[in-house]
């Protein structure tokens, strides 16, 4: 059985402007063996009048320690009471939800992590599973920020090789991840990306000039995040199985589908 | 049956037009699927029923994307009854649903009569089906639906069209955005509606102030939660009143107090929406107070209380 449960917030701190890292400890009972990079949690904020749970993916996983970790930008009244829990206070989650990246058809490849802003941090649980899925594989992450006001860095550059991109110019290349990713020149066997529409879309296309797959994560408005009430879907290329039309759930078949699958 | 010193085990069953419910507590159209998600998070044998999203002749795509929006003690949707169509619905859906001891209600949405008589027609032989509620109310969608629930005149004939052909009972579920909710029920009962639900989401409208844009990709769209509960119980107590026929109550249910609220103001079941995206379990949690709630009052059967603050 899936279920609603109980968390104890063991760290909330501000890690970047408005960008905070959330961690959880997990209840021994119904813990997960294992998460696809990728996957999200529900996060119900402490206030009852905010009834839907807040989608948000899962940015970091230590299953010895039971330890999920989250980062999560404040964007509204909801995060904003998410950021003053404290450390040692209860938070219910709902989860582990949705689909993550076919680490089967990733493994052992040269991958290109492409991260925009608050999209970069489930690329890194994503990281930490292909290097220990394979120590030959070459993992680039090209995380693109606004400014120098850098996240995540430093946990990054223990399992890939980092380029840093910055709209301003004011920390590594000056431009977006899919320029800083084609002046870096690498070759690359696929791409996962999460971040901004118009960043997944230059991975879309970036990805079918180098003829290469790429997996993209999605985003959007959801409610129950299980597959209910089909307010999170996106238009697919193909019909899908479930709608009989072309939708897809972003919170069930996704959030990461191949570029090739959405129609973004 | 027992009998302790708490008086008699509360009997929870009721019965609305000749079917018999475990307990009154049903899924409200809409935020519970097939029961197929939710069935990972809970026993759907506990349920009175499961009142699966509304099922058209055809699949239907639904609108645009931002579709839902949450607001203070509530949530916005404007889905746009998204189904896979009647056939997927029947081989998938409705035989998923063969597994559990507890009622089904398929809930049928359409665009003219002829797409709920086709639909309705579709599932005359369908024995696990209990009854039928039709959606003459949802307010995100530019054809039908909405538009045979809010003039009286319509709603009659449709409903007679549709008792016409429907082998099982038939709840109409009915509007909250008119101006006379009794008159519509009337409307429904005069057309040969065996039972109506109520009420469905209230039109309303949030606006993204940093985008300056509309929230939902529709402009409008359907408020539910436990923002709209007491309009939900107000208009529970007049459809009651004025009508003979049963009354399923809906509309921000979230403890079993408010269950009771629309049980005493006169519905014969009551239906879980929007809380269920909350907590999964809320349906079930809503069951056991409403169990509580009668040992404490030493009330024999649910039936009892149903409509008991009427005069």
């Amino acid at each position: 059985m899936k279920a609603k449960i109980k968390v104890t917030v063991v760290e909330n701190t501000m890690i970047a402007g408005g960008v905070y890292r959330i961690k959880f400890l997990l209840p021994a009972e119904g813990c997960p063996d294992n998460i696809r990079p990728g996957q999200f949690v529900g996060v119900y904020v402490p206030d009852a009048s905010r009834l839907l749970p807040r989608p948000i993916s899962i940015n970091f996983w230590e299953p010895d320690e039971r330890i999920l970790t989250l980062v999560y930008r404040v964007s509204g009244e909801g995060t904003s009471l998410l950021s003053k829990v404290k450390t040692g206070e209860s938070l219910s989650v709902i989860g582990i939800l949705g689909n993550g990246y076919p680490m089967e058809e990733l493994l052992k490849k040269n991958v290109l992590l492409a991260g925009g802003g608050i999209g970069a941090p489930p690329l890194l649980e994503l990281a930490k599973q292909l290097r220990a899925g394979g120590s030959d594989s070459r993992i680039t992450a090209v995380l693109g920020y606004r400014t120098d006001d850098l996240f995540l860095v430093d946990e990054f550059r223990q399992y890939a090789d980092v380029i840093i991109a910055t709209d301003d110019g004011t920390a590594g290349f000056k431009g977006n991840v899919i320029e800083a990713a084609k002046a870096a020149g690498g070759t690359y066997d696929v791409i996962c990306s999460c971040g901004p529409m118009p960043m997944l879309r230059g991975v879309k296309a970036y990805a079918a000039e180098l003829g290469i797959p790429a997996y993209i994560s999605l985003e959007e408005r959801m409610a129950c995040g299980v597959g209910v009430c089909l307010g999170c879907v996106c238009k697919t290329v193909h019909r899908d199985a479930h709608s009989l039309v072309n939708n897809a759930r972003v919170c069930t078949e996704g959030p990461v589908f191949p570029a090739e699958e959405v129609d973004i | 049956m027992n009998n302790n010193a708490q008086g008699p085990v509360p009997d929870l069953s009721v019965e609305i037009a000749g079917v018999r419910f475990k307990t009154p507590v049903m899924t409200a159209s809409g935020t519970f699927g097939s029961g197929i998600e939710y069935s990972q998070f809970m026993d759907l044998n506990r349920l009175g029923a499961v009142v699966t999203k509304g099922v058209a002749n055809v699949p239907w795509p639904g609108n645009p994307t931002p579709r839902v929006a949450e607001v203070y003690g509530g949530m916005l949707n404007a889905i746009g009854l998204q189904n896979p169509g009647i056939d997927v619905f029947i081989e998938r859906d409705l035989a998923f649903l063969e597994q559990f001891d507890t009622r089904v209600i398929v809930n049928v949405c359409g665009r003219s009569v002829a797409d709920y008589v086709e639909t309705v027609e579709r599932l005359r032989d369908e024995k696990r089906v209990d009854m039928l509620e039709i959606n003459v109310s949802c307010p995100n969608v530019k054809e039908g639906a909405i538009a045979f629930g809010t003039n009286a005149d319509m709603l009659f004939s449709i409903t007679k069209e549709i008792k016409k052909a429907a082998a099982q009972p038939v709840i109409m579920k009915l509007t909250p955005n008119v101006t006379s909710i009794a008159e519509m029920a009337k409307a429904a009962e005069a057309g040969g509606a065996d039972a109506v639900s109520l009420i469905n989401t209230i039109t309303g409208m949030k606006i993204d102030v940093e985008r300056q844009t509309f929230a939902l990709a529709n402009k409008t769209g359907g408020l539910s939660g436990p923002a709209i509960h007491p309009v939900a119980v107000r208009m529970v107590y007049e459809a009651s009143r004025a009508v003979r026929i049963p009354v399923i109550g809906m509309g921000g249910i979230r403890t079993a107090e408010d269950a009771l609220e629309m049980i005493l103001a006169g519905a014969s079941g009551v239906a879980v929406g929007a809380m269920s995206f909350h907590d999964p379990l809320t349906a079930i949690h809503v069951t056991e107070g409403i169990e509580d709630y009668m040992r404490r009052h030493k009330t024999g059967s649910v039936s009892e209380l149903i409509g008991a603050v009427h005069e």
